[in-house]
């Protein structure tokens, strides 16, 4: 049996860290420290690194394609991408020529992940109207599909000024630039992600990631249904950090944890977190937190669970130091990662018994969704 | 109005609650076909668990029932795609699912006479400022109420997450079971609406009128959280 190819990708936020004194660093520095974190992923052998995109006091990630192409300068063969780029808010053209030049830069490691974001600050910072949030991101990622396939381009819409036998630049080699589709968890976005025929990246920050299974599902059915190939690949973000033991990776998540989702709690209306629900969250939930075994022990059935050929974590959540970001990191790339490709390649069974603990208990997840704040959505 | 909040049992609630009916019939469990408008995480969800409750399941969308088919059918297997139209003339209570920015894109008189349970929460962040809904003093679903004034309203199933509502049914009597209230003017509407809930395997509250809706909102004290039928009671009456 041809053996499967997995990609195993770090996410970043560029939170603004805290400080060997307890004070924030500057953004400045946090930029800094996120090339070296993308060479240190590079170094201890980690399939990509991806970054946000947000526009907010504690998250330096306004500009990943410049982080990125520092990044690629330094590396080999690393992929560079997002998590996720919100095209809403962004020229799908100039996303083209930013990525393009990316592309070149790093010899073809570039990569896209593409949202409607949950994170909406972007709407009023550039001039949209969020009452058009489904319409634009629908119209842009259309274009973006038409753009990645080459060759002049005749498009009009309501969006962007029409384009009339334009030839973007740089070129992008044929199959370069792989895009994939992000989604909360809402059924449109996955049949979207369908429809364009382009691979598709499930978000889950709360609750047990095995409940999106039917998802998968649905995604592969509706390729089907558009006459697109099935076996497109499936990703998972979803949060984690790693220490050399469980008490050491718990409790210095645990504050930065408390801090994000208090501010979550005030900014979006949700419950005030818990230690009792960030314990939940850690023994069968979205934060993937313990020793390189741990981790690895909760990865490998949950992407086996989920039937996915890639998973991104979001290497450390909130402010967590530097040099524990870095050990994250260098654990993830070390140990955890080559350990999970073990314990996927090994008898199912050794797995099944793992997944059969992950009900998840009497606490709920403090967050509302996935990456979309409204349970309606 | 102060709430008359009880965590007591559908058949038992009555004799409790100030403002109850005395003449409406009382069969809250002749409900048989629910429908789902909104086809998103929630509405799918709800479709899903109310199958497994036993009930006959129609969900619509926005668009023709073909283009909700196959999530349907992966999603909430067993139920009904179809049109906005076919589940109010076939459903005895439905409930309304889409992001809380569109509910006014529906004709007023669509739901007239139907129990509706209007399970939309407003999010600034993601439905846009709406001074209507961000001024109600009741909550949004009076403004619900004022665009549908036929339907026979009620304001449930908003206070869980989605997959909470995956998460957590429960058999009736388990000692981990949570509740979720339902508050409305239609008294008869209200219990039936907690028969309801109680099928999907929460334990039900009557959290009084409408316009106590405003607790089981976002901010609001109970809101969101997994609580037992005596707790959320109890927060409820002592706001």
């Amino acid at each position: 049996m041809e053996e499967r190819e997995y990609e195993f990708g770090l996410d970043s936020f560029m939170a603004v860290t805290a400080g060997s004194d307890g004070e924030t660093i500057g953004g400045d520095q946090v930029v800094r420290d996120t090339v070296e974190e993308g060479v240190l992923a590079d170094e201890v052998g980690i399939d990509s690194f991806n970054i946000g995109e947000h526009y907010r006091h504690d998250m330096m990630d306004s500009a990943a394609h410049v982080v990125l192409a520092a990044i690629a300068a330094r590396t080999e063969r690393i992929r560079l991408g997002t998590a996720v780029t919100v095209l809403s808010t962004q020229d799908p053209v100039r996303l083209y020529n930013n990525f393009a030049t990316l592309d070149a830069i790093s010899g073809g490691r570039a990569q896209l992940i593409l949202g409607r974001g949950s994170a909406i600050e972007s709407f009023p910072l550039f001039g949209y109207d969020l009452r058009d949030y489904e319409d634009i991101f629908e119209e842009k990622l259309g274009l973006f599909a038409e753009l990645l396939r080459g060759g002049p381009i005749t498009w009009s819409g309501k969006y962007r000024p029409p384009l009339d036998n334009v030839v973007l630049t740089p070129p992008l080699p044929a199959g370069h630039l792989r895009t994939w589709v992000g989604s909360g968890g809402s059924p449109d976005s996955v049949i979207r992600a369908a429809r364009y025929g382009l691979p598709l990246m499930l978000a889950v920050i709360g609750g047990r990631p095995e409940r999106f299974r039917p998802l998968v599902d649905l995604y592969r059915r509706a390729l089907a249904q558009f006459g697109h190939r099935t076996d497109l690949p499936v990703g998972l973000h979803t949060l984690g950090y790693v220490a050399a033991s469980d008490e050491e990776a718990v409790e210095t998540q645990w504050p930065y944890w408390l801090e994000t989702f208090e501010r979550a709690s005030r900014e979006r209306g949700w419950r005030p977190p818990t230690r009792a629900q960030f314990d939940a969250e850690v023994a069968h939930g979205a934060m993937f937190v313990g020793s390189p075994e741990t981790v690895a022990r909760r990865i490998a059935p949950v992407m086996r669970a989920l039937d996915v050929d890639r998973i991104d974590l979001h290497y450390a959540l909130g402010a967590v130091p530097a040099a524990q970001r870095r050990e994250s990191i260098e654990l993830l790339g070390r140990e955890v990662f080559p350990r999970v490709r073990d314990l996927l390649k090994a008898d199912p069974a050794e797995n099944e018994v793992i997944a059969g603990s992950a009900a998840l208990g009497d606490v709920a997840s403090p967050v509302r969704s996935t990456h979309a704040p409204a349970p309606t959505r | 109005m102060t709430p008359a909040s009880t965590a007591a049992r559908t058949d038992q609630d009555e004799h409790r609650i100030g403002w109850a009916a005395a003449d409406a019939p009382t069969d809250v469990s002749a409900a048989k076909r629910l429908g789902v408008v909104g086809a998103g995480k929630l509405g799918m969800t709800l479709a899903r668990a109310a199958v497994a409750a036993g009930y006959e399941v129609a969900v619509a969308s926005s668009g023709p029932a073909e283009r909700i088919a196959l999530p349907v059918e992966v999603l909430a297997p067993g139920a009904v795609a179809s049109t906005v139209k076919e589940v109010v003339d076939s459903a005895d209570m439905i409930v309304l699912a889409v992001p809380a920015h569109r509910f006014r894109e529906l004709p007023s008189d669509l739901f007239d006479g139907k129990i509706l349970v209007d399970a939309m929460n407003y999010w600034p962040d993601t439905d846009g400022e709406d001074r209507e809904l961000a001024a109600s003093d009741g909550g949004s679903s009076v403004v619900v109420q004022a665009h549908f004034p036929g339907a026979r309203l009620v304001k449930s199933l908003n206070q869980l997450g989605y997959h909470e509502l995956d998460d957590y049914p429960r058999a009736d009597g388990a000692t981990d079971r949570i509740a979720v209230a339902a508050v409305g003017d239609d008294r008869l509407a209200v219990r039936t609406v907690m028969h309801l809930i109680d099928r999907l395997g929460f334990d039900p509250v009557d959290g009084g009128p409408l316009a106590n809706g405003k607790l089981l909102e976002p901010d609001g004290s109970p809101y969101a959280e997994t609580l037992s039928a005596d707790t959320l009671a109890k927060r409820l009456s002592a706001v």
